[in-house]
């Protein structure tokens, strides 16, 4: 199926790649945090620098002009990517963390009341857990969380069973950074509409590796991160349902989000300006569009069989080790891989896979209610991309091996 | 790799899955949780305190080989030794790990020594110094809580 899936000249546009690190050929498998950037990326940061520099939306000399095309360009190609029914949806942020935040506040603090209730699930990453309870300290809301499953699953009949005429927002996220399930948030949307509450996908890791349509989920909010995207740091996305943000009152004030000041009234800007004060991260913006064009010429449905493979691959080879225990076995789920290794703690595997050039994560990875349910402290985790092979997999169970025998 | 056989040596292996003075002190004098919320490393220190002496010491809690093995050596370390003495076993150990370019202490150091391997991995130096920073603040009368982050 994915047979014609050139992984080694997909590798080539990603200088970071050919690397050694201790003295061993990169071994690259921490994609949930960040993903590498491919030249592409690369050159179209450097490539504003040099040529078009300049403010957006308030200059009417030509670079100005420019930039600001190259900035709305890439807004274009980020709704076209989520299939986001307008340009105005796509408020460009720093990132998921800053896209829940500007929803907990502003959204939020607006229509949450005391003895409101909050719903996220036991899966989420602190930076959709964290937003909520200072909401719920701030209004008197309560916040419900959906349970996991011992395969790493939402147990969406508990979920059905929170939902109540109380329940004023839901936020889940679609693939776990801990475990990799994805959860049927279309399903969670539609049950959470028919009670009328709100719902906010947290898309960090599922924009990167699916195709994404959040018309068809239905969500009020879809948060994600250019940085894990292929893009760079410093950018990210908050798409909201235009008739939703159009009753928002805006997270940060000052320039770019005003339409007219004057000392008795500021009346704001349209949408989605409204909701973004001050210079933005234009060159990161452009270099998100960047990415999303090269993440299209590859194509999601491309990236995300391949990836299916890498996993089918990699779960085949951990379950062969006697004392690897994997976290998160849902028959629904992202290239993740999140193990321990019998009593040896995750920081000693990094360190180890490390000296062997292989980049994984250790710890809670910002999900400690995740590591509680388990009752482990932390896990080892490799997460996968479409530039890794199989080949390196094998890298990594060597490398396993050598964790094993240190310990023996 | 050699690097890593230094890290990992035998003897810190065998301070992890036989950690000593792993046990509750029921006559403890001062406890302190030492926690490193990056990683998950979280011991309880408990000692035995008699005017300047550290007359006992245990501790519990899990975390990585490294922590573990830096915690068990320290309860042998510092047992029997006054609170001053101890100061200087901290004052060393922390430049061992920490300036691996300066001289080592051997006097002072003795079977820690074994550890000054983490020098060479940074994202590991917290791992080796989080239960001298708990028991630091322990017999500094500050009973709680620190954290390495
Ligand atoms: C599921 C999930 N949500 C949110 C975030 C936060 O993303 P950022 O740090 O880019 O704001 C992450 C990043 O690790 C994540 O994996």
């Amino acid at each position: 199926m994915t047979d014609g899936f050139k992984v080694n000249s997909i590798r080539k546009d990603f200088p970071i790649l050919s690397q050694t690190v201790n003295g061993k050929p990169l071994v690259y498998l921490d994609n949930a945090a960040t993903s590498q950037k491919p030249q592409c990326v690369i050159d179209s940061l450097s490539n504003y620098y040099q040529t078009v520099n300049s403010n957006v939306h308030r200059g009417v000399h030509t670079l100005s002009q420019l930039a600001t095309d190259d900035y709305e360009a890439a807004r274009s190609k980020i709704r076209s990517f989520i299939n986001a029914g307008s340009d105005q949806e796509i408020i460009y942020t720093r990132g998921t963390t800053e896209s829940i935040n500007l929803v907990a506040y502003s959204f939020g603090v607006q229509n949450i009341r005391s003895g409101d209730e909050i719903i996220i699930s036991g899966m989420e990453h602190h930076s959709n857990i964290v937003p909520w309870q200072l909401l719920c300290e701030q209004t008197g809301a309560v916040l419900r969380i959906i349970p996991i499953t011992d395969s790493g699953e939402l147990d969406i009949n508990q979920y059905g069973a929170l939902l109540s005429d109380k329940t004023k927002l839901v936020s889940v996220v679609h693939q776990s950074n801990a475990l990799g399930t994805i959860n049927s948030v279309k399903e969670i949307t539609a049950m959470a509409h028919s009670l009328g509450a709100v719902v906010l996908v947290d898309g960090a890791q599922s924009a990167p590796h699916m195709k994404v349509d959040v018309q068809d989920i239905g969500c009020d909010f879809f948060a994600f991160s250019g940085h894990k995207l292929y893009g760079p740091t410093g950018i990210g996305v908050l798409y909201g349902k235009s008739e939703v943000l159009d009753n928002m009152v805006p997270y940060q004030s000052g320039g770019e989000m005003i339409k007219s000041v004057t000392f008795d009234k500021t009346i704001f800007n349209v949408l989605p300006h409204k909701f973004e004060a001050g210079t933005p991260d234009i060159a990161g913006a452009i270099g998100l569009g960047a990415a999303i064009d090269y993440v299209n010429d590859i194509g999601l449905d491309a990236i995300n069989s391949y990836e299916s493979e890498l996993l089918a691959y990699g779960t085949a080879k951990l379950e062969q080790i006697a004392s690897l225990r994997i976290i998160g076995t849902s028959s629904h789920k992202g290239a993740v891989l999140s193990f321990t290794l019998g009593d040896i703690h995750p920081h000693d595997i990094g360190t180890i896979l490390d000296s062997e050039g292989i980049a994984i994560r250790t710890g809670h990875h910002c999900a400690q209610p995740v590591m509680e349910r388990y009752g482990i402290p932390a896990t080892a985790r490799a997460s996968m991309s479409f530039y890794n092979t199989k080949e390196e997999i094998d890298t990594l169970v060597t490398g396993i091996d050598r964790v094993l025998e240190v310990f023996s | 790799m050699s690097d890593l056989s230094y890290l990992y040596q035998e003897i810190l292996l065998e301070h992890n899955s036989k950690p000593r003075n792993y046990r509750i002190l029921n006559d403890a004098t001062v406890s302190i949780e030492g926690h490193n919320p990056l990683c998950g490393d979280k011991y309880t220190l408990q000692i035995k305190l008699e005017k300047d002496t550290i007359v006992d010491i245990g501790f519990q809690g899990s975390g990585c080989a490294i922590s573990k093995a830096s915690t068990s050596m320290l309860t042998e370390r510092v047992k029997g030794k006054t609170t001053s003495e101890a100061f200087s076993v901290f004052d060393a150990f922390h430049m061992m790990v920490t300036e691996p370019d300066k001289d080592i202490d051997h006097d002072l150091l003795e079977d820690l020594e074994l550890l000054s391997g983490v020098s060479g991995y940074p994202a590991r130096i917290k791992c080796a110094i989080l239960s001298w920073h708990a028991l630091r603040e322990a017999i500094e009368g500050e009973s709680g809580s620190v954290s390495t982050e």
